[in-house]
């Protein structure tokens, strides 16, 4: 079905020889089909941030998935965040790219996936600096503990009241 | 399949998701399926300070389960049709229940 057009071909002319613009576009597929796999294809071959249930972010490239959207990440690095506060300057956050390479990640392990603007890309995250990896390590270790203490406490006194957190067993972050 | 349906008659609109790590993402929602996966595009994000990973972000696909609220705009909810396919559907689920 797909028309083999290209850049090459000769512009399609009006009567009279008038340029009438570019050769009109192959009918594709509907432009909406509401499945999994239609809203990924769109995200095929893009550099996507993928959040993880355990609080990871991997920045990396899609190349393949499948129905139940487990991925495959190409040139993948996990990105650490340390909100300010905790560095030497405590107005700024700190951040680091660790390497990972290809990455496997199974479909229920993944809570969202962000195509990123190439053009934002470039640019530290607003507020935060880019840090020595182990320096980002130490301190996102530290911090993770604290927010540990802290929801575990949070999640007591919840539960004094009868309420059951709808993340237990679930590190949403 | 009420509720797929449901949010595809809001495709182009600009829609609030509230995930249940409480981060508000707007955007225009572009797409759902039927575990209610959400994509919005030309995000911007509640507090965006706070969660630096999404700074560079432009569009994005939301897995259905860790979602905990979508607001909607009033304006674009269809209310008497809701209303009318919510009954047809109980009608449905009792019928096939029998």
């Amino acid at each position: 079905m797909m028309e083999n057009l290209s850049i090459s071909d000769p512009p399609l002319l009006g009567p009279g020889g008038m340029v009438l613009g570019p050769p009109p576009q192959p009918q594709h597929l509907p432009a909406q089909m509401f499945t999994t796999a239609a809203q990924l294809l769109d995200l095929t071959d893009k550099k996507l941030m993928v959040a993880l249930r355990d609080g990871r972010k991997l920045v990396g490239i899609l190349r393949s998935w499948d129905q139940y959207a487990n991925l495959l990440l190409q040139s993948t690095k996990e990105r650490l965040f340390v909100p300010p506060g905790y560095g030497p300057n405590p107005s700024r956050g700190l951040y680091a790219d660790i390497e990972r390479g290809v990455f496997v990640v199974r479909g229920e392990n993944v809570l969202l996936l962000g195509e990123i603007d190439l053009d934002k890309d470039d640019d530290p995250p607003p507020g935060y600096d880019l840090a020595d990896i182990e320096l980002v390590q130490s301190l996102a270790k530290k911090c993770k503990a604290e927010d540990k203490v802290k929801e575990k406490s949070r999640l007591k006194k919840l539960a004094t009241l009868g309420f059951e957190g709808e993340s237990s067993g679930e590190v949403l972050l | 399949m009420l509720f797929f349906s449901f949010f595809k008659t809001l495709i182009d609109h600009d829609v609030t998701v509230e995930l249940k790590n409480d981060i508000q993402i707007r955007g225009i929602l572009k797409s759902v399926d039927q575990y209610l996966n959400i994509k919005l595009e030309d995000i911007s994000v509640v507090d965006e300070l706070k969660y630096p990973h999404l700074s560079a972000v432009k569009n994005i696909f939301i897995r259905g389960s860790v979602v905990r609220y979508v607001h909607l705009p009033a304006a674009a909810v269809d209310i008497p049709l809701l209303e009318d396919a919510t009954r047809r559907e109980a009608a449905n689920q009792a019928g096939k229940a029998k």
